[in-house]
């Protein structure tokens, strides 16, 4: 997929929901062997369309995670190329051990889509919000873990991740409106991470929706001096251990953010390839602290846990300036 | 053509020989012990799908129109490994290796095509909703092979399998074989005194499942059901009364076999009374 300005601006509008289906609408006629599974969700992942016009490449198994793992899992040891979605808690926890048995043990290569994860669908409260996917997914051998920064982004993982050796959790965060990072072209590879902008003073590690804030509070850093590297981990598993390594040669601290709680996600994933160094920067994380106290709306939700441009520049700059 | 008096008088015979051949493993694995009651249960089940009623090719494992088999109740794999030596896809030696560190043959099956072992599993309530993806799959693409599930009683306490259940009938899946292992144990008591599966076959019915309700160890009838094939869109379901520990007098019905070492004074006493229905040449299959 090729991304360009008017192409960057029609998928923010509609969401990442909607970008996955309209991707997965978009790739089916090169794919003879795909199916589409879901559980009761075509529409809160955009696929009505495709349910519609490829009923031969879709099914649907009602509102039975474990089944749908299972069935996915059964499709795909049949060399069929499948994609699953439904909302996120739901894709990661109400089945995780089918996950683990049938993707991780086993190996069977399945692209499965935790939609509306995060926490903007605070208003429904925290059944309905996933702030520990990424680290549950991540403790799961034989599994890929993207999470991508906008709507651009998130069809070219639908493509790569199809295309990949073996089962991808694709986290989607946002809303719709979702702010693009990416108005042109770029190059998306699995496991690379992509520099945003360059600084030699703070090193911040952004995954999904926190990409954008995170580029915003650099200009904000920048004001009052202090350069940041902005760099998109868009894979949190394989993470970019060479990214990480030349941050902490070329920057004097190193800041993670994400929307998701601060145990065992992007910021967990980063201090364990910093660990072993011997001379490594200082860390701070950013996230959701550990709890399910704060519920709302989702701007309310991120203001409250400091995941805007101004509470990440606002954290960044205390910590810098102690240095 | 089959004869079915010959096929069943071969899978008969086979039956023995696997029990023979459990004996072996569950002797040779020692202190690690086996699912030896579990195992014996479905004995004469996976003898008349690996001795006649499946399309495989060991020389072919992966036979693209093969039909697919998953053992949903794991543990029960000394009826499975056994069968496998038995359709040409396990040597005797390997057989041997049970539970051996390195071994490809542990307590549970892991998945191993080139072995005929489709499917890993040993966590219960997942094999039928994989089965259903492999149904899915051969109707889509418009193929002939059906996939059979054995799945246990106790088992059957996962929800999974009742989301499974629903969905085999609604996705009109007549490739699809449910053969429930009716032996009305689990681990640690009685289906009636840990969890009630009931009228297994009437609840089978009422999620839309075509059900056959027989003798699990009868051969013949085993052979009938299992060898006639649907199309009218309805999954079958085939609830297989057993008796746990099947095959010798210590360990029928008694559910501390559940798993459970086995000395060598039971194995004699077990080789003693499975002399009579071997014939001279078996349980030494190369």
């Amino acid at each position: 997929m090729i991304l360009d300005k008017r192409k960057a601006k029609g998928l923010s509008r509609i969401g990442s929901r909607a970008a996955y289906g309209m991707t997965l609408f978009d790739l089916a006629p090169d794919y003879d062997d795909l199916i589409v599974v879901t559980a009761d969700t075509s529409t809160s992942a955009g696929l009505d369309r495709f349910r519609k016009t490829y009923p031969e490449k879709y099914l649907d198994v009602g509102i039975a995670e474990q089944n749908a793992m299972g069935i996915a899992a059964g499709l795909a040891s049949e060399g069929m190329t499948v994609a699953l979605s439904t909302f996120a808690p739901f894709q990661t926890m109400r089945c995780c051990e089918q996950i683990k048995v049938n993707l991780g043990y086993m190996g069977h290569k399945v692209l499965f889509t935790g939609l509306a994860s995060g926490v903007v669908l605070g208003t429904l409260g925290y059944t309905h919000c996933c702030i520990e996917d990424l680290a549950i997914m991540r403790a799961i051998p034989n599994i890929t873990v993207i999470s991508p920064a906008d709507c651009g982004e998130t069809a070219k993982a639908v493509e790569a991740a199809l295309n990949h050796h073996q089962s991808v959790y694709l986290r989607l965060t946002g809303g719709s409106p979702n702010p693009p990072v990416y108005t042109e072209d770029y190059d998306f590879e699995i496991g690379k991470a992509v520099h945003l902008r360059e600084g030699t003073d703070v090193g911040i590690i952004a995954t999904g929706t926190m990409v954008h804030p995170a580029l915003k509070a650099a200009e904000i850093l920048a004001e009052d001096g202090i350069e940041a590297t902005v760099i998109n981990m868009h894979t949190i598993k394989p993470i970019d251990e060479q990214a990480i390594k030349d941050l902490c040669t070329s920057t004097k601290m190193l800041a993670t953010v994400e929307e998701h709680t601060l145990m065992g996600g992007l910021g967990s994933a980063v201090a364990e390839v910093k660990a072993p160094l011997q001379h490594a920067p200082p860390q701070i994380m950013m996230g959701i602290t550990d709890s399910y106290a704060k519920a709302g709306d989702y701007t309310d939700i991120l203001a409250h846990y400091g995941l805007t441009a101004e509470g990440i520049a606002g954290k960044i700059k205390r910590s810098y300036q102690k240095l | 053509m089959k004869n079915r008096a010959q096929d069943i008088n071969n899978i008969e015979q086979m039956t023995a020989r696997m029990r023979r051949h459990i004996l072996d493993m569950a002797l040779e694995a020692g202190a690690h012990s086996s699912h030896f009651g579990g195992g014996l249960s479905v004995v004469d089940i996976t003898a008349t799908l690996f001795g006649s009623v499946m399309n495989i090719r060991s020389n072919e494992p992966e036979w693209a129109d093969r039909d697919r088999f998953i053992l949903s109740k794991g543990h029960g794999c000394l009826g499975y490994y056994t069968a496998l030596h038995e359709a040409g896809f396990i040597t005797r030696d390997e057989l041997m290796t049970f539970e051996k560190t390195d071994s490809f043959l542990y307590g549970h099956p892991v998945m191993n095509r080139d072995k005929g072992i489709e499917f890993s599993s040993g966590s219960l309530g997942m094999g039928l909703s994989l089965g259903i993806g492999v149904a899915v799959a051969a109707k889509r693409r418009a193929k002939d092979h059906r996939c059979f599930v054995i799945m246990g009683d106790g088992e059957s306490n996962e929800g999974s399998n009742w989301e499974a259940m629903m969905a085999a009938p609604h996705h009109k899946l007549d490739n699809l074989v449910l053969i429930l292992d009716r032996n009305r144990h689990q681990q640690t008591g009685t289906n009636t005194e840990i969890m009630d599966v009931g009228d297994a076959p009437a609840k089978l019915r009422a999620f839309g499942w075509h059900v056959e309700d027989i003798d699990g160890h009868d051969v013949g009838a085993l052979y009938d059901v299992l060898s006639a094939r649907r199309s009218d869109g309805v999954p079958l379901a085939v609830v297989a009364n057993t008796v746990k520990g099947k095959g010798f007098s210590f360990s029928e019905d008694d559910n501390s076999w559940h798993h459970k070492v086995l000395t060598k004074k039971q194995y004699e006493a077990a080789i003693e009374e499975l002399s009579g229905e071997l014939l001279p040449s078996s349980g030494s299959a190369a």
